[in-house]
C-alpha cells in the first residue's frame, strides 16, 4: 500500500464534521504554524517541499508564494482554485465533499504564510452543493475558534468566504478565475502584470489550487523534507488521480509519485484493470488537455523504460511520445474505443468553452469541430485531416491563456498517434453510412464508431 | 434579449434581501459587484428558473452597477438561462468519460422517452433536456444534473425512475437545492 498523505482519513465516519476531524489530528498545522513559526518559515517548509501546483501547471508552489508583492498597507489576498473543470478531472470534488476541513485547515495556514487576512474559495457552479458543504464546515471552524479575529491568541485574523461560478471552464484559468470574483466575464487577462503583483482587486493574490492547498497540511506538519523523501525527482509527495473510463474500478487515488503507469492501471489497489477483460487502447493521462498516447507508449517509453506517474516520466519523450501529469485527469479507453470520435467530444467541449477573446481559439476550436464532425459523418478527404492539422498548429501559442494549446494538443496528439483510424473514416464514408443508416432504421441506438 | 416573456413585480423576498447584503459584506467596501454570480444564482432560483431582462435589472440595482455589467455576464455563464426553462432542467453530460460509458444512450432515451429534443421543453412545462459539457463526475459516468443534484452511474432504468418522480414531485429544482451525496 502506498502511503497517503491527504486521503489517509477519508474512509472514517463522519470525517466531514469538525469533532471528527479534529480527533484525527484536524487543525494541527494551523496551530504549529500560528504559534511557533513565523510565515517565512511556513514558505521555505513547502519550498523545500518540492510541491507542485496540483491545478494542472505542476509550477512550484514554494516559488509561486515566494513571487507574491509585499507593498505596505495593501491587502494581499489568498484564493483557491475550485473551479474543477477539466475533463476527466474530479478529485477536488472528491476532496471537498468527503474532507472538507482540510481544505479550510490548509487554506488557514497558507493564509497565514502569505499573510492574507481575507481569503476565498471559489467553486465551480455545478458544484453548488459543494459550497454548502463547505460553508458549513467554515461555519465550524469559525465556532472553533480557527477563523475570525485573533485565532488562537496570536494576533493574526482570518475571513474565508466561498465563491461560487456560472459554469465556465475558463475560469479556472488563474487570471480568468480572478475576473469571475470579481463580477466579470471569465476573460483571461493578459500577463504580466502577474497575479502576485496585481490580482482580485488590483491586489497581489495567490491562487492555488484544492489539492495543493491541502497538500500544504502535511508539509507544515511533517516537515517540507519528510513530504519531499515521498516520491521520485522534482515529483515529490503525493497526487490525487482521478481515474475514469473503461477501467474496472473508476474512483480517485492517492499515489506516490513515481509508481509505474502499468501497476496504477492493472493492480487491483487502483484501477483494476480494463473492464470486461478487453484490451487497453489509448490514455489520457493528465485531463483531457493533454496528449493522447497508445497503449505501448503510455506503458513504456520511446526508450522502452517503464512509464511512471510522475511530471517527468509522462512527460518523457515531449509530445512526439510523451505527455503530460495535467490535473491527474486519467482517461484510459478499450479497443472498441473510436479515437476520432473521443476527439470530438474534445473538441466539442473546447469549442463551447472557448472565451472567445482571441480570434485562433474562437475561430479554430469551431472550425476543427464542425471538421472532425464532417469526417465522423462520412464526409471528409484526407485533405481535412492535414487541414486539422494546420488548424491546431494555428492556434497553439497564439492565445492569451493556454486554453488554445489545451483544444490544439489532443488533436496535434490524436493525429500522431492514430492517423490511420482518421483516414479509415475517409476511406470508408460508405460504410459508416451504411451503418449508421441500418441502426436508424431499425430505430437502435447508433454504433459507437 | 427579448424572449417574449418577462417578469412583473419582481422583488427578491425578506431572507433573499438579508443573504444578498451576507454576500456583498463578502467583499471589500465598493466591490460589491463581486456578488453579482452568487445573486444571480439566487435570483433564477428564486424567479422561475430563468433570468429575464427585468430581473437582470433588479439584479443590477441592488448591487449598484450598470444593466449592462449584469447581462455581459449572465450571457457569459453556461448555469444561466435567460430564456424559460421547464420545472427541472436535466442536464446531461457528454464529455470523454461520459461518452465512453454510454452518455449518447442516455440522451436519447430521454429524448425518446419525454418526446422533446436537446435543449427543448415538454409541453407541460416539466422537463428541459440539456446537453452539457464535463460535469467533474467522471468516475460515475454516465450522469446528469438535474437542480444541484447529480444523478451518477446511470442506467436507462435508473432514467425512468428519475423521470417519473420527478414528475411525481412537481417540485421545480435549482441549484440552490439541498442534495443527498450517494457516491461521495
Amino acid at each position: 500500500m502506498g502511503r497517503k498523505l491527504l486521503l489517509k482519513n477519508d474512509h472514517i465516519p463522519g470525517i466531514q464534521g469538525y469533532d471528527v476531524y479534529r480527533q484525527h489530528g484536524g487543525y494541527a498545522s494551523v496551530e504549529k504554524a500560528l504559534k511557533s513559526m513565523t510565515p517565512e518559515a511556513v514558505v521555505e517548509e513547502v519550498k523545500k517541499s518540492g510541491l507542485r501546483g496540483r491545478g494542472g501547471a505542476g509550477f512550484p508552489t514554494g516559488m509561486k508564494w515566494s513571487f507574491l508583492a509585499k507593498p505596505a498597507g495593501v491587502p494581499r489576498y489568498l484564493v483557491c482554485n475550485a473551479d474543477e473543470s477539466e475533463p476527466g478531472t474530479f478529485k477536488d470534488r472528491y476532496l471537498m465533499s468527503r474532507i472538507p476541513h482540510l481544505l479550510i485547515e490548509g487554506m488557514i495556514t497558507s493564509s497565514f504564510a502569505l499573510g492574507a487576512n481575507t481569503s476565498y474559495i471559489y467553486v465551480r457552479g455545478e458544484y453548488f452543493y459543494i459550497t454548502r458543504i463547505l460553508e458549513k464546515a467554515i461555519a465550524e471552524a469559525y465556532a472553533n475558534g480557527w477563523l475570525g479575529k485573533n485565532i488562537l491568541g496570536t494576533g493574526y485574523s482570518l475571513d474565508l468566504y466561498v465563491q461560487v461560478g456560472g459554469g465556465a471552464y475558463i475560469c479556472g484559468e488563474e487570471t480568468a478565475l480572478l475576473e469571475s470574483l470579481e463580477g466579470k466575464r471569465g476573460n483571461p487577462r493578459i500577463k504580466p502584470p502577474f497575479p502576485a503583483v496585481k490580482g482580485v482587486w488590483d491586489c497581489p493574490t495567490v491562487v492555488n489550487n484544492v489539492e495543493t492547498i491541502a497538500a500544504v497540511v502535511p508539509i507544515v506538519n511533517d516537515g517540507g523534507e519528510a513530504y519531499a523523501s515521498i516520491g521520485i525527482g522534482k515529483s515529490t509527495g503525493t497526487k490525487l488521480i482521478s481515474a475514469s473510463g473503461h477501467i474496472n474500478k473508476p474512483g480517485v487515488y492517492e499515489i506516490e509519485m513515481g509508481i509505474t503507469v502499468e501497476e496504477f492501471i492493472y493492480s487491483e489497489e487502483y484501477c483494476g484493470g480494463i473492464r470486461n477483460g478487453r484490451e487497453l487502447k489509448a490514455v489520457v493521462a493528465g485531463g483531457s488537455s493533454v496528449p493522447i498516447l497508445p497503449k505501448n507508449l503510455i506503458l513504456k517509453t520511446a526508450a522502452g523504460e517503464p512509464r511512471l506517474m510522475s511530471y517527468e516520466s509522462l512527460a518523457d519523450g515531449g509530445f512526439v511520445t510523451g505527455t503530460m501529469m495535467g490535473s491527474g485527469g486519467f482517461i484510459a479507453m478499450d479497443d472498441t474505443t473510436s479515437i476520432v470520435k473521443n476527439l470530438y467530444t474534445f473538441t466539442r467541449f473546447y469549442h463551447h468553452e472557448s472565451c472567445g477573446q482571441c480570434s485562433p481559439c474562437r475561430e479554430g476550436t469551431g472550425w476543427m469541430e464542425k471538421v472532425l464532425h464532417k469526417i465522423l459523418d462520412g464526409h471528409g478527404t484526407l485533405k481535412d485531416v492535414d487541414l486539422l492539422w494546420d488548424i491546431q498548429k494555428n492556434i497553439e501559442g497564439k492565445t492569451i491563456c493556454p486554453l488554445g494549446e489545451a483544444a490544439a494538443w489532443p488533436v496535434a496528439a490524436a493525429i500522431r498517434h492514430f492517423r490511420s483510424e482518421f483516414e479509415e473514416f475517409v476511406k470508408n464514408p460508405t460504410r459508416i453510412k451504411d451503418v449508421k443508416h441500418y441502426y436508424r432504421l431499425n430505430n437502435l441506438p447508433e454504433p459507437v464508431i | 434579449m427579448n424572449t417574449g416573456q418577462q417578469h412583473q413585480d419582481i422583488k427578491f423576498n425578506d431572507d433573499s434581501l438579508e443573504l444578498v447584503k451576507k454576500m456583498i459584506s463578502r467583499y471589500p467596501e465598493g466591490k460589491q459587484k463581486s456578488a453579482l454570480l452568487p445573486v444571480l444564482h439566487l435570483a433564477q432560483a428564486e424567479f422561475d428558473g430563468w433570468l429575464s431582462v427585468p430581473v437582470m435589472d433588479y439584479v443590477a440595482s441592488l448591487l449598484n452597477i450598470k444593466p449592462i455589467e449584469v447581462y455581459e455576464v449572465a450571457s457569459f455563464y453556461t448555469m444561466f438561462n435567460l430564456k424559460p426553462v421547464g420545472k427541472c432542467l436535466i442536464e446531461v453530460c457528454r464529455t470523454s468519460s461520459c461518452w465512453l460509458m454510454g452518455a449518447e444512450d442516455i440522451v436519447r432515451h430521454i429524448e425518446k422517452k419525454l418526446g422533446i429534443k436537446d435543449g427543448e421543453t415538454t409541453k407541460d412545462g416539466m422537463f428541459t433536456l440539456k446537453t452539457v459539457e464535463c460535469l467533474g463526475s467522471c468516475g460515475t459516468a454516465p450522469m446528469l444534473m438535474c437542480g444541484a443534484q447529480f444523478h451518477e452511474n446511470l442506467t436507462t432504468e435508473k432514467v425512468d425512475t428519475l423521470l417519473a418522480n420527478l414528475k411525481t414531485e412537481g417540485k421545480r429544482k435549482t441549484y440552490l437545492d439541498d442534495v443527498t451525496i450517494d457516491n461521495y
